[in-house]
């Protein structure tokens, strides 16, 4: 898959955008897109019969509206395609209410739920999605149906958040985290609060005890990994399970909580930042087949 | 007879040395990575207070989250009791005892006899505690203090979503970059603040009067916010951040409840 | 679909779960709740049906310790207007 990126370096991704060049979008039935307006990033998934056509994913400005349109823009480009030609468009994410052109507004645990089926397949039971301000665990069934979930978006414990703001504390690059937090030749012993402020003071104090900074991640890294592990356990975990969001690229999470929980995480085949706007897509499509039902 | 009480806390080790419930001297020190040192400073401060010397002292009680580290305490009491014995010995008419210090939020509900019926504790989440003040003041870059004062002559009520310190601080950001007068956010912060701690207080039944103690009853701006909440007014004692130390003092002489 | 509103925080777990398959949408829990943590609402999690069912507000969910915490009283509990008001055993709280 060929990949236009830029070089802008926040949370580990790239804008990027793409679309097939061997599909013929004018030979399609129906034309929908999905538009994920996050709080960090924003992205457009555009397809064509239900099959992924063209995806932009980039970061979300100060405008919730403005984002929505330049994502969409963006996955447009080189396509030939205009935004009168896509028939159904779905807004999801944090600014869902905000996308101007769309036609219904879809929670993102929904769409999110949706897009990890069609990503990871119908084998997918549990997936975790780590953004930057929020924790969402999710249960679905083989038709992508949300059959359990929670999120949690109102502690910074277990957010991007929360790692950036111990990524500050000992100026360490938010991308370098998670492979110092592993350089490491034994597991320290957990931050033991769970709270971001506390758990600062906490490191403070272990930094002036002359911890070095890669075993103060390692022991963050863990508490973190322990708190998520702890909210799936809420739901239950079944696998297939896939660990989606920008954290998901933290590899000193991701390798905790595989740990904790015994099991390995799904590699996806595409950028997981899109899944909620491949969600909003299908869902597109299906809301214009039940329309066009109807009538 | 005259006794100490040492508290020590989240942020501050605080200690009263007291005789028949009259207080003779006080010290208090920043709780530092030594604990050890800090509690020696603070007892050593009270006692330079109290014009006395040590071998006066004839019994020790410690309290707080540190209770554990005080080497020659004769007892040790739980925040919850030390904070009632002080509260109402101050002020015997109280039936709710509402103590906000930097860590933790608790409310205390005594009988008529200043016997402990109930308790809540908001613990373990900066979002319910004086921290969540600190990291607003620190967003707004301006001095605790300065932040109390502030807020009173604030005449909008605006409201806050967010519910954690840290979401919080990026709120406030936003706030200053969209204009809002900062008393306006200054008010907003204690309102928020004190919401969280009137419905912690509700759980166990607010009964006038009510006693507020610990530091975050020095900043008048959570105080007005919190009367507003409650619709009643509340007791503050002069020296709010050492009436749980009193308590323990009071205790080890016999005299609490 | 067991939908869960609420949060983790360092103090604790605070979560109001709803059973849709459980919940009818009578609205029931709405009229008990003092506080308006409830609506009713075509189901979010599931776009493509029209079935109604409670979910707890967007501007609860991340406060609801406090909010339910007169409800809550440390002694003496009584039981919650919300989860004795449906019939239908859909709603439950972790703490
Ligand atoms: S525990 Fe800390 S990080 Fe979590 S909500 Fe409370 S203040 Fe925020
Ligand atoms: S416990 Fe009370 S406040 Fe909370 S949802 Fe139920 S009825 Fe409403």
């Amino acid at each position: 898959m060929a990949e236009d990126t830029t070089s802008k370096d926040y949370w580990r991704w790239t804008e990027s955008n793409w679309h097939d060049p061997d599909m013929d979008w004018r030979e399609g039935d129906i034309i929908s897109a999905g538009v994920d307006v996050g709080s960090v990033s924003s992205q457009t998934v555009i397809m064509v019969d239900g099959k992924l056509y063209a995806y932009s994913n980039m970061r979300t400005g100060s405008d919730s509206p403005k984002s929505a349109e330049n994502a969409m823009d963006w996955a447009l480009e080189g396509t030939g395609m205009t935004l009168d030609d896509i028939h159904y468009a779905v807004g999801t994410g944090y600014g869902r209410v905000n996308v101007p052109f769309a036609k219904r507004a879809i929670t993102e645990i929904a769409c999110h739920a949706r897009g990890a089926n069609f990503m990871y397949g119908p084998t997918i039971k549990t997936v975790l999605d780590m953004g930057g301000q929020d924790c969402k665990a999710i249960r679905v069934d083989q038709k992508g149906k949300v059959v359990s979930f929670l999120m949690n978006d109102k502690c910074a414990a277990g957010t991007g958040r929360g790692m950036e703001v111990f990524a500050d504390l000992l100026g360490v690059h938010i991308t370098k985290v998670g492979e110092m937090s592993l350089q490491v030749d034994e597991e320290p012993p957990m931050v033991s609060s769970t709270c971001v402020v506390f758990a600062k003071s906490e490191a403070s104090a272990l930094l002036r005890e002359g911890w070095p900074k890669e075993k103060v991640l390692a022991a963050y890294c863990l508490a973190m990994a322990h708190r998520v592990v702890g909210l799936l356990e809420r739901l239950g975990i079944e696998e297939d399970f896939a660990i989606t969001g920008g954290i998901a690229k933290n590899i000193g999470i991701v390798s905790r909580v595989e740990k904790e929980l015994g099991i390995k995480a799904l590699k996806p085949s595409l950028d997981t930042q899109i899944a909620g706007a491949i969600g909003g897509a299908l869902f597109a499509t299906a809301l214009l087949k039940k329309e066009r039902k109807k009538k | 007879m005259i006794t100490a009480g040492i508290d020590v806390g989240a942020k501050n080790v605080k200690v009263i040395i007291q005789e028949d419930g009259k207080i003779l001297g006080k010290g208090l020190v920043l709780a530092g990575l030594d604990t050890q040192a800090s509690i020696k400073g603070a007892v050593d401060a009270a006692l330079k207070d109290a014009d006395l010397a040590s071998d006066k002292v004839e019994k020790v009680f410690a309290t707080g989250a540190g209770r554990k580290d005080v080497p020659d305490a004769d007892d040790s009491y739980t925040e919850v009791g030390a904070d009632a014995a002080g509260a109402i010995h101050l002020y015997p008419q109280a039936r709710t005892v509402i103590d906000v210090g930097a860590e933790e939020g608790r409310a205390i509900r005594v009988d008529e006899r200043g016997k402990v019926v109930d308790f809540a504790i908001n613990e373990r989440c900066a979002a319910g505690a004086g921290a969540f003040t600190e990291a607003m003041a620190r967003a707004l870059e301006l001095p605790l203090e300065e932040l109390g004062r502030l807020s009173l002559t604030s005449t909008k009520a605006v409201p806050m979503n967010a519910q954690c310190a840290v979401f919080a601080e990026s709120e406030v950001v936003s706030l200053i970059h969209a204009k809002t007068e900062k008393q306006d956010i200054a008010r907003a912060v204690h309102d928020a603040m004190a919401t969280r701690i009137t419905s912690m207080a509700r759980r166990v039944g607010v009964k006038p009067d009510i006693a507020l103690i610990g530091g975050v009853a020095r900043n008048p701006g959570f105080v007005d916010s919190l009367q507003r909440d409650l619709e009643t007014e509340v007791l503050i004692p002069e020296d709010p951040e050492y009436v749980s130390a009193f308590g323990a003092a009071l205790l080890a002489a016999g005299l609490g409840k | 679909m067991i939908a869960n509103y609420g949060y983790k925080d360092g103090s604790g777990e605070y979560f109001i779960s709803v059973d849709t398959e459980k919940c009818t949408g009578c609205g029931d829990c709405v009229e008990a709740c003092p506080y308006g943590v409830f609506e009713v609402v075509e189901d979010p999690m599931d776009p493509l049906s029209d079935d109604q069912v409670a979910i707890v507000t967007e501007a609860e969910r991340k406060k609801i310790k406090y909010t339910c915490g007169p409800c809550k009283p440390v002694s003496d509990r009584p039981p919650l207007p919300c989860v004795a008001a449906c019939l239908e055993h859909a709603i439950s709280h972790s703490w």
